[in-house]
């Protein structure tokens, strides 16, 4: 393949190193430095797409970020496929495989083409607001039409292979941009021993210094960025990010860059290498050195391949050595613009014509442009394009000195090309992140950052300064002034001398008129990537929308991938002059982060697959994995759900578990339960503040269960606190309430009673926690230590000290199944050892472990309730039938007291939890079912109660359940309703939760 | 099995504050949270370069004392105990031999010592030490790992958002921060070295991240 | 994501250490018994919602779990002061 439009010399590519490349199946071949974009141009592909809402094509048309055009597919696998990548951004690399995403069902023969121009008229904006508003519910349907003619790129089937990283970064001056300012400002930072970072979103730092032919102390300017680039590298605090796009702009100077760290190199990065990298930086102050992105003038026809803005034009010539045509027509508002033409002229094409839409141009570069004998013609404009797939002919008429009217004939002139320059717009995009609002500037016709509470500066383009010279100044300046800023004293740097070149007025001018209004001139494009036109604008004025944000959502101006880069500025014009009034009182749209799209690889960075979120294990969970256990996740805890044998089935786990527990014992590890270690002489009276019971007596040894209730009196979390000495208290809290209470204890603690002498500690992961629990439970114990664990010397609710297996213990007889049961809480090291022994001495009594089902069962026989399950932030003790956890004789009034004295909580026929036993013992209902006193009742009917915990229970033989009910301690023995959603009614007796040994006799043996 | 101080009803109603000798016999080898990883063999198999290299400091003693900095006879007592004074500059840290503490918080310290040498130390500040104060063991809880190497402060900037830079993280400080969705105390105890203690329950997660994290670096198990 | 310093670490830490804890000064009423319903409920449930500044209780919950009391402007994110608890702000609301 020949690249037609590529120079014999000069650019930043490397001629000896050919790369080969497909778009849309073909191959073509480019070269070392080029981006996917220089490329494609330089072999002359006109087309890289078709508009969103018309399917025009569309191509290249500018050279960065803000290219709205060029937005290709990239990946040459199914994983390795990648949407919405700028071309103008990718750099080429050997065997890149790209496809436009717009255009179905190809580019260049385009069904919607035809439907595009002929329904083009029948398009307005807002028209999908109008017609697909309507009915709904076909919304699906024109949803997946629309999406497939517009095409806006596709997500990977597969995983992707690559990995990313988040990355940590402080520095005391971020430098977003590596232009002549931001390169002046890093030097300067740099030299004075600050902690730099420095981030460019393009291949090599430089900026628009890499894009022209303009020198820095009589030499090439990137001759001077060579040299600042190896001065900065051998600074140990400075870090330089190239190919790093400064996305957003976040509170207190946090700063988020995407470094594409390998991109470049292939479609998959190297083994070991992460992909991308999202750093987080934390600035202590920001230079934003983002330069200005050249806007296009809106024209009729704008968007036929073959226009495209005039700096883009240069910087393919001067920085890839492409000429991207034959025959240029470039249209001016500015003398700046006038450059394209002249690099036009140096790489021996032809230029057609400048036109100057001001009445005369004698800036330094007219002046060239006249001294070379190149055709100018002033106070005019093009005003229209011909072409379809390319451009082959320009309309030139003279305007009026405001811009509003064509007032001459018109000339055609026969080009492949139009440039267009109106002027700059500053890339404030970051400094509006925070919330600050751009400040327009009539000078400079442009936007500039507003006012900030940011510890920002800004310099050279961003600020509208775009002569050379100025920029290193600025930047320099603002090096200084962070320098100073951070306690560092001022550096030495003398600047390069810059080409001083002179300007004149730019004009203000946006939209180009045309001889026929612009409802009815062919489509004048201000929006290419959402195809909004002058017109549309204009409609959405007519219509009323006054607001530009108004006007933005009803065209959908900005709303593409590139924000509106090129067009915002052109569309507020248009519609400030629809509207009569000037751009600033028009207002400006604030853009958000991103500032350019950025992959979902680099935000997740590792946090995925094994590592999305942790899993928290107890000492014992490799034994579970090795036994076979399915796990339920609790919070962030894997915790053993049951322990399947062989090919059972769950329910069959569960009948055997919780058979084997009442017939003779089994073993939970219940380490996952939260464990505060309370010490202090006020330990037992913050204990009585923050429970809804009483604590003061409980002597030293004793364990006793507590609710713990939020100021509103409802119950938040429960569990058994244990007295280990007169100050000192060990409280369990539920698996996932652990943090909650800890958090909340400190909070009263620290907030409130600071005066009282307790401190709390966290010792949930200190300490295994190994249950065995059945009738042989003492049995089994008995085997693994000598003390006496008779009946006299260990009563129910005791503690106490003794070694288990050798092992030193605090072993808790409480229980949670109602059978006899040992809590033993060993040193977390030796948990397994314990465990391990207990099943050695277990076999005989056919030790079962169990896990978090069973143990749901075997409470809910004995109506202990699980807080978060049974209860949901609306119950307080009384509506838990658990009045007797209550002590209203305790002389503080503790946390929960008064929430639950309110009028509401102690009205009648408050939702009470009650048992509920099914007609059909083997009828299980489903938690969450909603209870009625008719079932014949119409729809919608009373709602009286729900149930929030049910199982089979294979201990009695029947379905146990345990639900709410209005004013349901009432009501036992009456009969209550489940209709369920497939048409069956479950009919239920209420009655007292506790199903199994309601003495408890069992557990007291 | 009758060597555990087994109290008298009496004694323990007059006990303030429990303190047992958790650790058994020589017989019983503990399991730290990271057994399962088998940290030993991976050292012996395992590349011996790279610019990560890890190393589990485990079954260390672990000891939370809570007490006040103001008062003068606490610090006093804690210094007899430990034979150094507490820290009580805001993320500093002390040494002496064996033992290291960190300041945790105004109230805080986490100090380590020698696995079996925590409840003699335990029993000590018990006896030197009067007032308001709490001293908990939590060494089942967490375990030590040491990270070093020459990228190991890249490998750290993946992880937590805390600032490495040799001059806002010196040798000696220690913060308690978040590290990757976990936490963990960092202490730095060399250019190119720091501590990290970690929470048992998190530890296989943190092992997990911190293969897949130093692996551009390339990651030495030591033992 | 702010950067928030904590007055008991004295330095200045990301957000993602703490959490925030509500509106400050809101004492517990020491008689809770009390107050009426009204009182009570006023108590539990009723906070400003400020454009400007606002007065926040914080906990440095990853790092020293203290708790502590900034004064920020909701409209603007700035971080106007920390101070500890049982201390009183110097920024106010005009």
């Amino acid at each position: 393949m020949t690249q037609q439009n590529r120079l014999q010399s000069g650019g930043r590519i490397d001629r000896s190193k050919p790369m080969t490349f497909t778009y849309n199946g073909k191959q073509f071949t480019g070269f070392q430095g080029d981006t996917l974009a220089s490329a494609m141009l330089a072999n002359g592909i006109n087309v890289v797409g078709r508009s969103f809402k018309y399917s025009r094509p569309r191509g290249i048309i500018a050279c960065g970020a803000e290219e709205p055009n060029a937005v290709l597919q990239l990946g040459a696998t199914e994983a390795t496929q990648v949407p919405n990548v700028r071309a103008t951004q990718q750099e080429l690399f050997n065997g890149l495989v790209s496809a436009s995403t717009n255009g179905w069902p190809s580019v260049d023969t385009d069904v919607m083409g035809m439907i595009g121009k002929v329904g083009g008229s029948m398009m307005p904006p807002g028209f999908y607001y109008k017609t697909f508003m309507f009915p709904q519910s076909l919304w699906d349907s024109y949803e997946t039409m629309i999406r497939k003619a517009a095409g806006m790129g596709r997500s990977p089937l597969e995983s992707d292979p690559d990995t990313y990283d988040n990355v940590n970064q402080h520095c005391d001056v971020l430098i977003v941009g590596a232009g002549p300012s931001g390169l002046a400002a890093a030097l300067t930072a740099a030299r004075g021993g600050a902690r730099v970072i420095i981030a460019d979103e393009q291949s090599e730092f430089g900026g628009s210094l890499l894009n022209t032919k303009e020198t820095l102390d009589g030499k090439p300017a990137a001759e001077w960025v060579r040299a600042v680039v190896e001065e900065l590298a051998t600074y140990e605090d400075v870090m330089l990010l190239p190919r790093s796009t400064v996305n957003g702009y976040h509170d207190h100077n946090f700063v988020t860059i995407h470094e594409r760290c390998t991109d470049h190199l292939a479609d998959i990065a190297p083994v070991n290498q992460a992909r991308q990298k999202h750093h987080r930086v934390r600035a202590k102050w920001v230079v934003l050195a983002t330069g200005a992105h050249e806007r296009p003038l809106v024209f009729s026809n704008n968007d036929v391949p073959g226009c495209m803005v005039s700096n883009a034009v240069s910087t393919y010539i001067n920085r890839y050595g492409v000429v991207p045509g034959n025959e240029l027509v470039l249209m001016t508002t500015n003398d700046y613009g006038y450059q394209a033409a002249l690099d036009w002229d140096d790489a021996g094409r032809k230029v057609v014509a400048i036109v100057d839409t001001r009445a005369s141009g004698k800036g330094s570069r007219a002046e060239a442009a006249r001294k070379r004998g190149l055709n100018i013609i002033s106070g005019s404009a093009v005003i229209e394009v011909q072409g379809s797939k390319r451009v082959s002919s320009v309309s030139v008429a003279a305007i009026s000195a405001d811009g509003h009217k064509v007032t001459g004939s018109v000339t055609k002139l026969k080009a492949d090309t139009v440039a267009s320059s109106g002027g700059w717009s500053p890339v404030i995009h970051l400094s509006s992140h925070t919330g600050s609002r751009p400040t327009w500037d009539d000078q400079i016709v442009g936007f500039v950052p507003g006012p900030t509470v940011q510890k920002q500066l800004t310099a050279g383009g961003i600020n509208g300064q775009y002569d050379t010279a100025v920029a290193l100044k600025q930047g320099f300046d603002a090096g200084q002034k962070a320098l100073t800023e951070v306690g560092l004293s001022a550096a030495e740097v003398v600047l390069p001398k810059a080409e001083t070149l002179k300007t004149d007025a730019p004009m203000s001018l946006f939209h180009i008129p045309h001889l026929k209004p612009t409802s009815q001139a062919p489509k004048q494009f201000v929006d290419y990537q959402t195809d909004v036109t002058a017109a549309g604008i204009e409609v959405a004025c007519r219509e009323g929308f006054e607001s530009i944000e108004h006007v933005k959502r009803y065209t959908a101006m900005g709303f593409g991938t590139d924000q509106g880069k090129l067009g915002n500025i052109n569309g507020m014009a248009v519609a400030a002059k629809a509207l009569n009034k000037t751009i600033p009182e028009t207002g400006t749209t604030i853009f958000r982060p991103n500032y350019t799209p950025i992959s979902f690889g680099a935000i997740a960075g590792r946090n995925c697959g094994a590592l999305f979120d942790p899993e928290r294990y107890s000492a014992m969970h490799m034994w579970h994995v090795e036994h076979g256990a399915k796990f339920e996740d609790v919070g962030q805890w894997k915790r053993p759900w049951y322990f399947p044998q062989g090919s059972e089935t769950m329910q069959q786990t569960l009948d055997r578990e919780c058979l084997a527990v009442r017939d003779s014992v089994g073993i939970l590890d219940a380490s996952t339960l939260g464990k505060i270690d309370v010490q202090g002489k006020d330990a037992r009276e913050f204990l009585g503040r923050v429970y809804s019971n009483a604590w003061a007596k409980l002597a030293v040894g004793k364990c006793r269960y507590g609710l713990m209730c939020g100021e509103d009196g409802m119950v938040f979390d429960d569990g058994v606190s244990a007295c280990l000495g007169d100050n000192h208290f060990l409280m369990t809290t539920t698996t996932g309430g652990a943090a909650r209470v800890l958090e909340w204890l400190e909070i009263y603690h620290q907030t409130e009673w600071p005066e009282l002498e307790v401190y709390f500690n966290t010792v949930t992961d200190h300490w295994s926690t190994l249950t065995i629990s059945g009738p042989n439970s003492r049995k089994l114990l008995e085997e693994l230590t000598d003390y006496d664990l008779s009946n006299d010397n260990f009563k129910f609710m005791d503690w106490k000290q003794m070694k288990v297996a050798g092992v030193p213990a605090r072993v808790f007889r409480i229980s949670f199944t109602g059978e006899l049961s040992f809590e033993i809480n060993v040193q977390a090291n030796y948990g397994t050892h314990v465990w391990e022994k207990l099943f050695e001495a277990g076999k005989k009594y056919n030790l079962t472990p169990y896990g978090t089902e069973t143990m749901h069962v075997l409470r809910a026989e004995k109506g202990f309730i699980i807080a978060g399950q049974d209860t949901d932030g609306s119950v307080h003790p009384y509506d838990l039938g658990m009045g007797w956890c209550v002590s209203n004789q305790k002389p503080f009034s503790y946390i929960g007291k008064r929430g639950m004295n309110r009028v509401d909580c102690v009205r009648p026929n408050r939702k009470q939890l009650v048992g509920l036993k099914t007609k059909d013992p083997k009828a299980v209902i489903p938690e969450g079912a909603q209870a009625v006193l008719d079932p014949k009742e119409p729809i919608p009917m009373t709602m009286i109660g729900h149930v929030t915990s049910s199982y089979w229970s294979a201990n009695l033989g029947h379905s146990i359940a345990m639900g709410f009910i209005k004013g349901g301690l009432d009501k036992m023995g009456e009969t209550v309703y489940y209709p369920l959603a497939n048409g069956t009614v479950i009919e239920a007796e209420i009655c007292s939760p506790i199903f199994l040994d309601p003495k408890g006799e069992r557990q007291n043996v | 099995m009758s060597d555990l101080n087994v109290m008298t009803p009496a004694e323990m109603a007059a006990t303030k504050a429990a303190v047992m000798d958790q650790v058994p016999g020589s017989e019983i080898q503990g399991q730290s949270p990271l057994h399962h990883a088998d940290l030993e063999s991976l050292a012996k198999q395992g590349p011996k370069q790279g610019g990560i290299h890890l190393r589990e400091h485990k079954l260390l003693g672990h000891l939370t004392l809570r007490c006040n900095p103001e008062n003068a006879d606490q610090l006093a007592a804690a210094e007899r105990v430990l034979g150094v004074a507490l820290p009580l500059q805001p993320l500093t840290s002390a040494e002496n031999g064996d033992y290291s503490v960190r300041w945790m918080s105004p109230d805080e310290w986490l100090i380590l010592v020698p696995g079996l040498e925590a409840f003699e130390v335990e029993s000590k500040f018990r006896d030197e030490m009067g007032g308001h104060y709490s001293l908990v063991n939590s060494s089942g809880g967490s375990t030590v790992l040491e990270l070093s190497g020459a990228n190991v402060v890249e490998l750290l900037k993946k992880c937590t958002p805390v600032d490495l830079h040799a001059k806002q993280f010196p040798v000696g400080k220690v913060v308690s921060t978040v590290f990757s969705k976990s936490t963990a105390i960092i202490r730095r105890t060399g250019e190119q070295r720091f501590e990290l203690v970690i929470r048992r329950s998190f530890a296989d997660y943190i092992w997990l991240w911190l293969q897949d994290a130093s692996r551009e670096f390339g990651l030495v198990i030591e033992a | 994501m702010f950067h928030i310093y904590c007055p008991h670490c004295a330095e200045y830490r990301e957000e993602e250490e703490f959490h925030a804890a509500g509106q400050a000064h809101i004492p517990r009423p020491l008689d809770p018994d009390a107050c009426s319903d009204k009182e009570w409920g006023e108590y539990m449930f009723f906070r400003k919602n400020p454009r400007g500044i606002h007065h926040e209780l914080w906990v440095h919950a990853a790092g020293c779990r203290k708790f502590f009391n900034m004064t920020r402007d909701t409209q603007t994110y700035e971080i106007k002061e920390v101070y500890k608890i049982g201390e009183q702000p110097s920024v106010v609301a005009e």
